[in-house]
């Protein structure tokens, strides 16, 4: 690794020494920084498309941001949803299932 | 208020990028979501120790897309107040301060720092999110927890009152002072909105009130109900205090105005264990309190 230049933790090597990290503490900003939080879920919320009237009430009440529109339909981000499970409570229409997650 | 937002008119842009540290269901942050959504990306942010800096994540890693400094727990007030001042010199004016901090770092260990800055007018926002207790340690009480709640530190219910911290900020005479409720992501969105766009040169204080289900024993997915039932019972208020004056807003206005019933504040305390201890008597002793301040409310504004 070059001297004193920033690497996130996941790309940094096993035998860095404490000494090559940049003398100034600088976090830098991405996703899945303590991992990958969808491995908390205890159950999946899963959206029925064709119940779903697009109305956003999951979109605003997601803690976590994972819940977005593409191409004017509605998806999870399942690599970090944590599964609160608060979506599938305030679908106003009972859109979302909650399907338990097996390994 | 002016005109009530939908979901569809908030910025698309996410700060907080997903995967944090902070617990499932979390109601802190569903709130720190939304304000900075409304600060936008010329903010910088200041958080001393709390449940925030554990959301923010371990160097060299961090969650929030944002400029932010990590602060001693007592300093908040004046860590911002020196950012603004670093930023002053630099001929940056536009850049927005926001402080955010946890109710035991501002009513209680920070309340100095805040009271200094507040009293020289610092160019800030100061936002304390309310979970009630010191819940980054595993849940000990502060001067936020409320009457009969259980912590850690109060295993049979806290004996005191709460501090009303919004009226103590109000009373530095500062021009915008606003509550919030974490549930209501788009009232709060409006009022830290307002308090960027309408009061900026001078101290903005908002006290935004943030369910935590570990600490406050219910299941993450209730988050919103918990939260709702807080303003639907009168224990938790809207309200903005513009250049002195008061006003309701939201729900709590809707119910002084006869337009939602309010519900029973037993429906609160009995949905959550951090109540348990709480005896039918001293619930309805509180019932009374809420029902004369109510009083009051309709006498002013209905
Ligand atoms: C001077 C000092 N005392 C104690 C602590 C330990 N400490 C870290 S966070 C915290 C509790 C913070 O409570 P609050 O401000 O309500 O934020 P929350 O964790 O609830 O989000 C405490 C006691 C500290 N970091 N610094
Ligand atoms: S709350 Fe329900 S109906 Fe509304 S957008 Fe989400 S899934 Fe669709
Ligand atoms: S379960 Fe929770 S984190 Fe996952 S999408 Fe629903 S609200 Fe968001
Ligand atoms: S303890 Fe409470 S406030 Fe802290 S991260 Fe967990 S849910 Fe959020
Ligand atoms: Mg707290």
């Amino acid at each position: 690794m070059e001297k004193n230049k920033y690497k996130p933790w996941r790309s940094i090597p096993d035998d860095i020494r404490f000494e090559d990290l940049p003398t100034c503490p600088l976090a830098i900003s991405d996703k899945g920084s303590i991992g990958n939080t969808g491995e908390w879920r205890t159950f999946r919320p899963v959206i029925n498309k064709e119940k779903c009237t697009k109305c956003m009430t999951c979109w605003t009440y997601c803690p976590e941001g994972v819940i977005y529109e593409d191409n004017d339909e509605l998806f999870i981000d399942y690599t970090y949803c944590k599964g609160c499970l608060i979506c599938y409570s305030e679908c106003p229409v009972n859109a979302i299932e909650k399907v338990r997650e097996e390994i | 208020m002016s005109k009530i937002l939908k979901p569809k008119d908030i910025p698309e842009e996410e700060f907080i990028l997903s995967g944090t540290r902070a617990c499932s269901g979390c109601g802190l942050s569903l709130a720190y979501r939304f304000a900075l959504k409304a600060l936008g990306k010329n903010t910088i942010i200041t958080v001393p120790a709390s449940c925030s800096t554990v959301l923010h994540g371990m160097y060299p890693c961090a969650a929030v897309n944002l400029p932010m400094l990590n602060t001693a727990f007592e300093s908040t007030g004046a860590s911002a107040s020196g950012i603004r001042a670093a930023l002053n010199i630099l001929g940056k004016k536009d850049i927005t301060v926001l402080a955010w901090a946890g109710d035991g770092g501002t009513t209680d260990i920070g309340i100095q720092s805040l009271s200094g800055a507040a009293e020289r007018g610092t160019d800030i926002i100061y936002a304390c999110y309310d979970n009630e207790a010191y819940m980054n340690t595993g849940t000990q009480r502060s001067g936020s927890t409320p009457f009969g709640a259980y912590t850690t530190t109060t295993p049979s219910g806290k004996k005191q009152r709460r501090k009303n911290m919004p009226k103590i900020m109000a009373a530095h005479g500062i021009p915008y002072v606003a509550t919030a409720n974490a549930v209501y992501p788009i009232d709060l969105f409006q009022k830290f909105r307002r308090a960027k766009d309408e009061f900026k040169g001078d101290t903005r204080y908002i006290h935004i009130f943030s369910p935590c289900p570990p600490g406050w024993g219910f299941e993450p997915q209730d988050l919103i109900k918990i939260g709702k039932l807080g303003t639907e019972t009168g224990i938790w208020d809207l309200y903005e205090i513009i250049n002195g004056k008061f006003t309701l807003n939201n729900i709590t206005m809707k119910i002084v105005q006869g337009k939602i019933k309010r519900k029973p504040v037993v429906d609160y305390f009995r949905a959550q264990k951090r109540f348990n201890t709480l005896s039918n008597n001293a619930i309805r002793r509180i019932q009374e309190e809420i029902d004369k301040k109510f009083q009051e409310y309709e006498n002013s504004f209905a």
